[in-house]
């Protein structure tokens, strides 16, 4: 099927490239312009201008950006803060194991497109059916993402003092509907859905016990879980 | 100083696990069943995200006006809408139900 999908995309050429590049702005865009969102935050968490620009340049994977600075704010230690970012940023690990496969780099290019190994990019380019697709959805969608989550992040922790209080104005809402919007198309069989479901009983029911950014990692394992279930179900079904 | 030390080590390691799976030999990832495993862990990881951060304040679970936001973001979601009137609507919904008092 997905041989097929690909010839009537390589026989559409432009319209499709046009069609990728649509999608990818649309995530990059919508997703970019949430930076204020996180230049709001942070200022408010008592960062710096300058810190709070260098995270977005650097660091660049929001949820680990939001999970720091909220960090700070309650009063963690910069290792503890430290160590929650990072396990956020571990998920972006696997999203490299299936990009290099699908997007093929050059080695060269590794270490420069790593910096935009994101939800967002791996999203586009994982839905697109040819490897020409995917690397330019994964283009599109870093470079208009980058530039914008920077440009808004800026905007926001200077804007922070303006616009008061943040929360009034619906913008923490705008995280988790991104990833909302970024999964509801993963969704296509009962095994997908069975391990989202296990994953926010897990990502829910753990959240009290373990220290921030933990619990998001140990719902990782709803996909091994699901799929050792899986396993066995079809194991028991197979006369071997 | 304490902030710059945690910008660092933050930096550092998200970096490294960026990169640390695009350098992963191409050979590790040919059995099935770490491509499916490969497939599935974000669809994990991005629903834990998700419901954290609409039912969680901090580590202690709540229910406020994030999730009718949410719930805003997942009927446009089903009629089709594109991503940006998705966050638009999760945004909108969640400020009216704060600005009426609720959540």
């Amino acid at each position: 099927m997905a041989d097929q999908t690909a010839l009537e995309d390589a026989d559409i050429g432009g319209k499709a490239n046009r069609a990728v590049v649509r999608d990818a702005l649309g995530v990059g865009v919508a997703v970019g312009l949430s930076g204020f969102a996180f230049g709001v935050t942070s200022a408010g968490s008592g960062l710096t201008l300058l810190q709070t620009c260098a995270l977005s340049l650097l660091v660049f994977t929001g949820a680990s950006q939001f999970a720091l600075v909220g960090a700070l704010a309650a009063g963690g230690s910069p290792f503890t803060a430290a160590a929650g970012a990072f396990f956020l940023g571990v998920r972006n690990a696997f999203y490299g194991l299936r990009l290099s496969q699908l997007l093929a780099l050059p080695r060269a290019v590794r270490p420069f497109a790593a910096q935009w190994v994101i939800d967002e990019t791996a999203a586009v380019a994982l839905a697109q059916p040819t490897r020409r697709a995917a690397r330019l959805g994964f283009v599109v969608t870093g470079l208009s993402l980058y530039l914008l989550w920077n440009l808004t992040t800026l905007l926001g922790a200077v804007g922070a003092e303006a616009i008061g209080d943040t929360d009034a104005w619906g913008l923490d809402a705008a995280g988790p509907a991104v990833f909302l919007a970024l999964l509801a198309p993963m969704l296509k069989t009962g095994t997908e859905r069975a391990v989202a479901g296990l994953a926010v009983l897990l990502g829910l029911g753990l959240l009290p016990v373990l220290p921030a950014g933990v619990p998001v990692l140990l719902a990782a394992l709803a996909a091994p879980a699901v799929l050792w279930a899986d396993g066995r179900r079809r194991g028991q079904g197979d006369a071997r | 100083m304490n902030v710059w030390i945690a910008i660092g080590v933050t930096v550092l390691g998200c970096y490294a696990v960026k990169l640390a799976g695009l350098l992963v030999p191409e050979g590790a990832l040919e059995r099935p069943v770490v491509k499916r495993l490969a497939a599935l862990l974000p669809v994990a990881l991005l629903a834990a995200l998700t419901a954290q951060q609409t039912f969680a304040d901090g580590q202690t679970p709540v229910l406020d006006a994030r999730a009718a936001g949410l719930a805003a973001a997942a009927l446009a979601l089903v009629l089709r809408a594109p991503f940006l009137l998705v966050v638009a609507a999760a945004v909108l919904v969640t400020a009216g139900v704060r600005a009426m008092g609720a959540g």
